[in-house]
């Protein structure tokens, strides 16, 4: 771009050949899975746990997480990015397609906020999480999902850079009109596509 | 509806977020044998808010790029760039080079400062929770705040492994609690072992607003302790370093 090398400096982390065409530019492979939340862990009981649609819907819906576990639940398995900057390969989790849920309470407008037992919310278009693109989750590698990493349930939209998928989620609220969540109004880009680097304000 | 978090300051400004600049690195300091502090001159400067990040970026010369943030540590006060404190990670990528590579004089690409919620803005008191190279961020704070309002009942509290892991050891003065979890210095009467309720209550800071960095597994009990001792748990802010860099 504006052709700065960087004196001396010779990559120490190659990322195998058929992996490269797999990692957006900026990022790196992590084999771990890095924990980044903005405040405490939150303790969410399954038996308190449910998942909500509500807003511009034709009908609110809520799940328990009873109820949650008798709908059609899938294995997903994904690359997953970080917008601090690593990446990590085949990702499994299981869970249940946002298709699933959404076919239940038909959306009548075009636009999102998730929200998470905690505060947190996240801001996706409808076409963001439609036709295969976005589940609610319950599993990592066929276990429960770990509290840190959002456990009981958490967002899983793999295409966007990883703060879209609202850890502790709770619900959703349908709207007529965009509005940036919690990261998206602290500096994070309001849709963020890792493919496109669209890390921040502005980029 | 489980909307917004509620917000005890005013709404974000809406800032321009930095672009790609090369700045020059003019003085390197060793704060321990893993940890060096980089001044980084900058041709585009704006004003940090304390607690924000730079983006660094490598690039190689057959192109290959890594890009890792990094804290500021020094206060937007220090016009002109900024100061980046490293801890070497030995299987990194970013931070080697700086700590073996990077002389004064060299040039890096940098891009900031961003994001605005692990940030100070004044508001009081203050607890600042910090474990190895998570003070950075808290001692641009605390920097900043001994520079414009020393009054301001800010408290570090800051836990070490080992005698020589201690950052900014010249600068903890009585507004900061050490603590030494393997060993401490010889002849070393303050604090040792873990952070716990107990050190949490001698900084003095009650429900005010908690600053809590270092690794995952240090937020995980120090954030645990702040919110035993009281605190709105919307009221502590976290940050959590990844376990490569």
């Amino acid at each position: 771009m504006n052709g700065f090398v960087s004196r001396g400096f010779t990559p120490r982390r190659q990322t195998p050949e058929e992996l490269a065409d797999r990692l957006p530019p900026g990022q790196y492979a992590e084999s771990g899975w890095p924990v980044l939340t903005a405040g405490p862990t939150p303790d969410v009981p399954t038996d308190e746990w449910s998942f909500r649609i509500d807003g511009m819907v034709g009908e609110p819906k809520e799940w328990s997480w009873e109820e949650f576990h008798h709908l059609p639940f899938e294995t997903i398995t994904k690359d997953i990015h970080c917008v601090t900057k690593w990446s990590k390969f085949d990702a499994n989790f299981g869970g249940v397609s946002m298709d699933v849920l959404l076919d239940q309470v038909e959306p009548l407008d075009a636009y999102a906020m998730f929200y998470a037992y905690g505060g947190y919310t996240t801001n996706l278009p409808i076409e963001e999480i439609s036709d295969g693109k976005a589940w609610v989750v319950t599993e990592y590698d066929g276990e429960p999902l770990p509290r840190e990493h959002g456990g009981p349930a958490r967002m899983l939209v793999p295409h966007l850079y990883f703060w879209k998928s609202a850890k502790w989620v709770h619900g959703m609220t349908v709207m007529d009109h965009d509005e940036p969540g919690f990261w998206e109004q602290n500096g994070y880009n309001n849709h963020g596509d890792p493919w496109k680097e669209e890390r921040y304000w502005g980029d | 509806m489980g909307r917004l978090m509620e917000s005890p300051m005013p709404p974000v400004e809406q800032r321009a977020p930095g672009r790609w600049q090369i700045g020059t690195v003019t003085a390197i300091k060793e704060e321990t044998p893993r940890v060096k502090t980089f001044r980084i001159e900058l041709p585009m400067w704006m004003a940090h808010l304390p607690g924000q990040h730079y983006d660094v970026r490598l690039t190689a010369e057959d192109g290959y790029r890594a890009q890792r943030s990094y804290s500021i540590a020094s206060s937007p006060l220090d016009e002109g760039g900024i100061e980046l404190t490293i801890d070497k990670l030995e299987d990194g990528e970013v931070s080697p080079y700086f700590h073996d590579v990077v002389v004064e004089g060299d040039q890096v690409e940098v891009r900031g400062p961003f994001t605005s919620y692990f940030v100070w803005r004044g508001e009081k008191p203050v607890l600042l929770v910090g474990g190895g190279s998570g003070v950075v961020p808290l001692m641009c704070m605390l920097r900043h705040r001994r520079r414009t309002m020393p009054d301001l009942p800010m408290r570090l509290v800051y836990s070490v492994r080992h005698a020589d892991d201690v950052i900014y050891e010249d600068e903890l003065m009585e507004d900061a609690l050490l603590t030494f979890t393997r060993d401490a210095p010889e002849g070393w009467d303050g604090h040792r072992g873990h952070i716990d309720a107990e050190l949490i209550a001698e900084a003095g800071i009650d429900r005010g607003l908690a600053f809590v960095c270092g690794s995952n597994g240090f937020v995980e009990t120090a954030s645990q302790l702040v919110l035993d001792a009281g605190y709105d748990p919307q009221r502590i802010r976290t940050e959590r370093f990844g376990p490569t860099g």
